[in-house]
This record gives structure tokens, C-alpha cells and sequence, in this order.
């Protein structure tokens, strides 16, 4: 069916023709035995009604119909490695860098050089182990925020939220980012063989995986927290 | 399977003829498997450039010792690429059925590969995502569903910004979405509706496809009117859906069509569609519909295959239902209908099939039951000669809605039934007074016709 550019036109906004013919029914339509009504028409999901479409969709998904998107280009470059200081990763693609240098170095606290996947949890990591004014005020109010995307409640300790995280939230008891702090109180000096010893495992040996968290070879004991000092801009954000 | 090269041409390893014939087969299964409600699919996401690089060879099947080796190699090597090399060949070994089986089977090789997933290493985490990608893939429910202790870090993920990654996290779970309820009953508290919200606003194309795959799963379960599309439209997500449809310059149809199929399930569900209306849904719909019919009349793109109206038959059934639904209860649609010059294009359509030719003549009964102001402009015209073409059809719906017509121009049209008469009209309406559900109108017809 070829559409006439007037409506074309007059459905993407152009002023409207002539007034709506005037409608002037007689009653003898549609009585017995006609029956024309003119009625909307639904159709519930199920509908057969829907089976040519569904079918053309499934044919689609499953590589049958051509797909409609253009293919992004993968180009391959000489190797190179991470700028960034401590990091020696070498690549042969960009994309492969791009993941790297967003997973070890997009998110990391400058603290304690742990690297998060996301904002959200490095935000909740500096509150809750570098910034002195959460503990303080942690000790009368729920302080500690769920760590789930779009999930508003908050938690007298990390234990609470937790529980919560594996009751509500379904999340594995051994969720890797949300570790609990080991000693109460703002991270200080020792906390760096705190560290290691968690990466390591007690036997010294890598544990299954390391956690995402430490980014460069060696960890540097974390500098002194400045006092009240809230910590949001610390963020380790290197530009190339 | 979904390809990412699909730009690239590849010799035909097998005749036009047997892909015609695959695919109808296809078809066929996919009918009978939305007649059983069982209508799943998945998408596979292989890097064939990654492939062939890897000199391609046949997956081969691996046992338990091998893929504890591999799994030993990835946690524990000490050179970098040892470790990698280790997961690509687990990853591609993986693309076997009875290797995926074996595999889920180890104990604790699915927490190795969480633990992988989720360390310190980038080309580790891409290679065990890649991996748990070919399990999500898998027609094995047992499979599919060992891969659910990763669920909490694809979904944390996504709040990341490595484009490649989350598109990868994103097709694995539209994967798991669709394998049971089961699964969907623990990515919902997971928090995977906010997730995807947050996602969606990533300037990625890549990631914007997946989101919408990935999504159309989820809206596309059966529980999904009650449990899952509230919280859709509570959510960012409609909106931010409807600004990926914008007709225009920057539209995506990789992208359009995801979230088009989203669109569908909500509405089509009903659970709220006047919260799309107030945010512009109708208007978003009918310009895109617009912008894309126009296409199609200045280009023959073969990718645009679910958008040819012309060319698909199939969609005429929907168009038509669009418009008797304009026009039902609507002097200004039905006016436009007749100033526009739609009707003869319509009437075209009657040859199509029976049930186009009942949705033509409904539209058309929308019209003409306006009164004599309606009828005026459907005369003279095609239209009583493609009448007494449909009263020669044996379809009896469509000789019904084809009565319906006449009893409504014999009414306010001044000479119809006259002009009937003159045209062998009665002839035409004999053949079917026999017919049970049709005599009683034929019979009516024809004393109208005779007498006034």
C-alpha cells in the first residue's frame, strides 16, 4: 500500500483539511438481522492474531532473518600497554584496553587503591572505611546503604545489610564488594597487611580468584585520614 | 546465531534451496512451539574475528581432567598469557553440549569461574563472562540454571562502563531470563528492572541492543503482566524507550527493534497503557511507522524485513487493525480516510487474503455507518464493483462483512441499491442463500434492492 505524501504530511503535524463530515445515523442500520457495530479491538498477548509476528521475531533472534544493525568495527593495533602508573598490562586491541582500564582503573579508591565496578560501590566503600564522620555517626543512625541499584534502605551495621542483601536480595553470602572492614574505627596504617592477608588467603597463596579490589602490584599503606575531611572526591580517575 | 561480522561475506556451505527449506522448517517449529506456549529464544553472541583468529578449529569435547587442568591453569598460572590461553580453551570447548555438562557437574567449577568473573585480571573476567555467556546459551535447563550464582555481578556490572563487557553480561542474561520462572524469580529481588534502567541510558549502541534483548526476555515471560511490567513502568525505562523510537537522523534499527518488541509486550499486555499514552507513546509509534513506510518506498534494504509493508503480507493484518481502531469511533479519522484518497488503495487489498479482506471491509463498514455524509464519498466509485468481487468469495466472513457493507450504502446512499441491481447484484447474492449464516441478510438484501 503506498502512502500518499499528503498523509504523510498531515500526520507529522501539518494543519489539518476540513472539519469532520457530519455524522447522522439512521437506526435501521445494523438491526437484525445485520449487526454491524463498529467496536475497538483487543487483542490479548496469546492471541493467535499474533502468531505471524511472534514467529518473524523468534526467526530474527534466532539469526534466520538478516539482522538490522551494522556490525561495529574491531580493529586490532601493534601492542601496547596501560599508561597508567604501576600498571604494566599489555593489549593488542582497544577494546580489550577499554575494559581493563575501566575495570582496574575507572573506579578505584585512592585510599586504598581497591578498584570497584561501579561508582556506587566505591562511594559506599570510601563512607564506610575511610571517612571517620560515617563511623561517628554510624554508632546513632542507620548509616550503611544496601548496595543494590534502585534499593533505598539503610542499616545499623554491615552485618544488617548483609542480611538483608541475601535475604531480599537473593545476593550470595559471599557477595566479593561488600567485605566487611576487620577492625572498627578509620583504616590506619595496618590495615595494608589487612589487605594482603585478605587477597592472599591464609595459606599465602592466591585465593580461588582474587577479588577485584587491589589494582597495582603492591599495595602502599593508605595515608592518614585528614580528621573530618569527607572523602567523595577521592577518587583515583587517571586521565591518559 | 547471532554473529558480530555480519557484514562479511561467507561462502554458502549449502544450497539456496536447503536454507529455504531449513527455514521453513523453522517456521514450523515455531508455530507449533507458540501454540504450546514453550515459544523461547536465545541469542548467541560469538566473535567470529575473535574465532578465526583462534584458527577455528571444531570445538573438541573435554573431559573432567581437562577441565580441571584449565581451570587450574586460569586461577593459578604464573604468566599472564598461560592463564588466558587456559580460559579461551575452556571457553571454547564450552560450545559443546557434552563438554557444558561435564563442566557443571565438577564440583566447584562453577565458583572458580565466578571467582574468575569477578578478579583483578580484565581478560580474565571477558574470557569467564565469555564462558558463562555459552552456558546461558544452552538448551539444557540444568545448565542454563547452574549459571545463576553469577547473576549478582552480571547485573552489578552493568553499572560499569566497558561497553563490550556489559554487552556481553547483557545478552547472558536475557539468555537466563527466558530459560524459567525459576530464574526470573531471582533476578527480579536482584534488582535487575533498576539495573537495566540505569543501563539504559548508556550512549552505546552495542549496550543498547543487548539492553533491549535482554529486556524483551524479560516482558515477554508469562508472569510478566502480573509480576515484572508494573515495575517496568515505574521505572525510567518506558521513557528512555520511546527516545530510542524518535524517528530521525539518530535512530538505530539494531536498537528500534528491540525495544519496539518491548513496546509490544507491555501494550498488549494492558496493564497500563495510558501512563504510555501521557508520554507520548501514539505519537512516537505512528511518526516512526511513518518515517519507516518512507524508507521503504526509497530503498529495497533487505535488512528492513520486518518494517516492508508491501512486502509482507503479515503486517497487513496489524495495519489494518491499527486503522479500524482509528477509525471505530472517529468522524475525523474516518473524514481523513476518504480526503486522503485511502480507500482505493484499500480496496486493493481485498484480493490479498480472507482475513485482510474482512479487516479492509470492517474498516470500511467504520466508515460508511457514519451516515449519508460518508456514504456520499464512498460514490461512485471501485467500491460496488469490489463488492460483487468479495460476494463471489466462498469465505463466509467475508461475504458477511460484505452485507453488512451494502445494508449501510442501500441506507444513506441514494441509487446504491439501484446501481446494485443494474450490476447483476442479485445474482450475485443467490449463491449464498443457502448458507446458514447468511440468508437471513441475503434475503433482507434483496426485498431492500427490489423495494426500497
Amino acid at each position: 500500500m503506498q502512502l500518499p505524501p499528503a498523509l504523510h504530511a498531515r500526520l507529522a503535524g501539518a494543519p489539518g483539511s476540513a472539519e469532520p463530515l457530519p455524522v447522522e445515523r439512521n437506526p435501521a442500520a445494523g438491526t437484525a438481522p445485520f449487526r454491524f457495530a463498529p467496536r475497538l479491538v483487543r487483542f490479548p498477548r496469546e492471541h493467535d492474531f499474533f502468531e505471524d509476528g511472534d514467529v518473524q521475531r523468534h526467526l530474527y533472534l534466532q539469526d534466520v532473518l538478516t539482522q538490522v544493525g551494522g556490525a561495529p568495527e574491531r580493529p586490532r593495533v601493534p601492542e601496547f600497554t596501560c599508561q597508567v602508573a604501576g600498571c604494566c598490562q599489555a593489549f593488542g586491541a582497544l577494546d580489550d584496553y577499554e575494559h581493563h582500564y575501566h575495570a582496574l582503573h575507572g573506579n578505584v579508591c585512592s585510599f586504598c587503591e581497591r578498584a570497584f565496578p561501579s561508582g556506587r560501590l566505591l562511594d559506599a566503600h570510601i563512607l564506610e572505611w575511610h571517612d571517620s564522620l560515617f563511623q561517628i555517626l554510624a554508632e546513632r543512625q542507620d548509616m550503611y546503604q544496601c548496595l543494590v541499584e534502585g534499593c533505598t534502605e539503610k542499616f545499623r551495621t554491615s552485618r544488617d545489610r548483609k542480611e538483608h542483601l541475601v535475604m531480599r536480595h537473593l545476593y550470595p553470602v559471599d557477595f566479593r564488594f561488600d567485605k566487611p572492614r576487620k577492625s572498627r574505627g578509620p583504616a590506619m596504617p595496618g590495615a595494608a597487611e589487612q589487605v594482603l592477608a585478605e587477597t592472599l588467603g591464609d595459606d599465602g597463596v592466591p585465593s580461588e580468584g582474587d577479588a577485584m579490589e587491589v589494582c597495582s602490584e603492591h599495595v602502599e599503606p593508605p595515608p592518614e585520614p585528614a580528621g573530618e575531611r569527607r572523602a567523595y572526591s577521592h577518587r583515583c580517575l587517571t586521565r591518559i | 546465531m547471532w554473529s558480530r561480522e555480519r557484514g562479511r561475506l561467507k561462502p554458502l556451505r549449502c544450497g539456496v534451496e536447503e536454507l529455504r527449506c531449513r527455514r521453513r522448517e523453522r517456521e514450523a517449529a515455531l508455530r507449533k512451539a507458540r501454540r504450546e506456549q514453550q515459544l523461547v529464544s536465545k541469542r548467541l553472541l560469538r566473535d567470529e574475528a575473535l574465532e578465526e583468529a583462534e584458527e577455528g578449529c571444531v570445538a573438541v569435547i573435554f573431559g573432567e581432567a581437562e577441565i580441571q587442568q584449565f581451570l587450574r591453569l586460569a586461577q593459578r598460572g604464573t604468566e599472564e598469557k598461560e592463564r588466558e590461553g587456559a580460559l579461551v580453551s575452556l571457553r571454547r570447548g564450552l560450545q559443546r553440549p557434552e563438554t557444558q555438562q561435564t563442566f557443571i557437574r565438577l564440583e566447584g567449577s562453577i565458583r572458580t569461574l565466578v571467582g574468575l568473573l569477578t578478579s583483578n585480571r580484565a581478560l580474565l573476567q571477558l574470557e569467564a563472562a565469555r564462558c558463562l555467556h555459552e552456558l546461558s546459551h544452552s538448551e539444557q535447563s540444568a545448565v542454563v540454571e547452574a549459571c545463576l550464582p553469577a547473576t549478582s555481578y552480571l547485573l552489578t556490572y552493568l553499572s560499569g562502563h566497558s561497553s563490550d563487557f556489559i554487552e556481553l553480561c547483557l545478552y547472558t542474561l536475557g539468555n537466563l531470563i527466558v530459560e524459567s520462572e525459576a530464574v526470573r524469580r531471582q533476578l527480579l529481588p536482584q534488582g535487575i528492572v533498576p539495573a537495566l534502567a540505569a543501563c539504559i541510558q548508556s550512549p552505546h549502541l552495542t549496550v543498547l541492543e543487548a539492553l533491549g534483548y535482554a529486556l524483551s526476555q524479560l516482558l515477554q515471560a508469562k508472569e510478566a503482566p502480573e509480576k515484572i511490567i508494573p515495575s517496568v513502568l515505574g521505572s525510567t525505562l518506558p521513557q528512555h524507550m520511546l527516545q530510542l523510537l524518535q524517528p530521525g537522523p539518530k535512530l538505530n534499527l539494531g536498537v528500534a527493534v528491540e525495544f519496539a518488541w518491548c513496546l509490544h509486550y507491555i501494550i498488549c499486555s494492558q496493564v497500563n497503557n495510558a501512563l504510555l499514552i501521557t508520554q507520548g507513546a501514539l505519537s512516537t509509534l505512528g511518526l516512526l511507522l511513518l518515517d519507516l513506510a518512507g524508507a521503504v518506498q526509497r530503498t529495497e534494504d533487505a535488512g528492513l524485513e520486518l518494517f516492508l509493508l508491501q512486502k509482507q503480507p503479515s503486517l497487513l493484518p496489524e495495519g489494518l487493525w491499527l486503522l479500524n481502531n482509528l477509525t471505530a469511533n472517529s468522524p475525523s479519522f474516518c473524514t481523513s480516510l476518504l480526503s486522503l484518497d485511502l480507500i482505493e488503495p484499500l480496496l486493493h487489498l481485498l484480493s490479498v487474503s480472507n482475513v485482510v479482506s474482512v479487516l479492509v471491509l470492517t474498516v470500511l463498514c467504520n466508515v460508511a455507518e457514519k451516515g449519508p455524509a460518508y456514504c456520499q464519498r464512498l460514490w461512485p466509485g471501485p467500491l460496488l464493483s469490489s463488492l460483487l468481487d468479495t460476494l463471489a468469495f466462498s469465505d463466509t466472513e467475508v461475504v458477511g462483512q460484505s452485507l453488512e457493507l451494502l445494508q449501510l450504502l442501500f441506507l444513506y446512499q441514494p441509487g446504491a441499491a439501484q446501481a446494485f441491481l443494474q450490476q447483476s447484484g442479485l445474482q450475485a447474492l443467490q449463491r449464498h442463500e443457502e448458507v446458514a449464516q447468511l440468508q437471513d441478510r441475503v434475503h433482507a438484501l434483496q426485498q431492500i434492492a427490489l423495494h426500497g
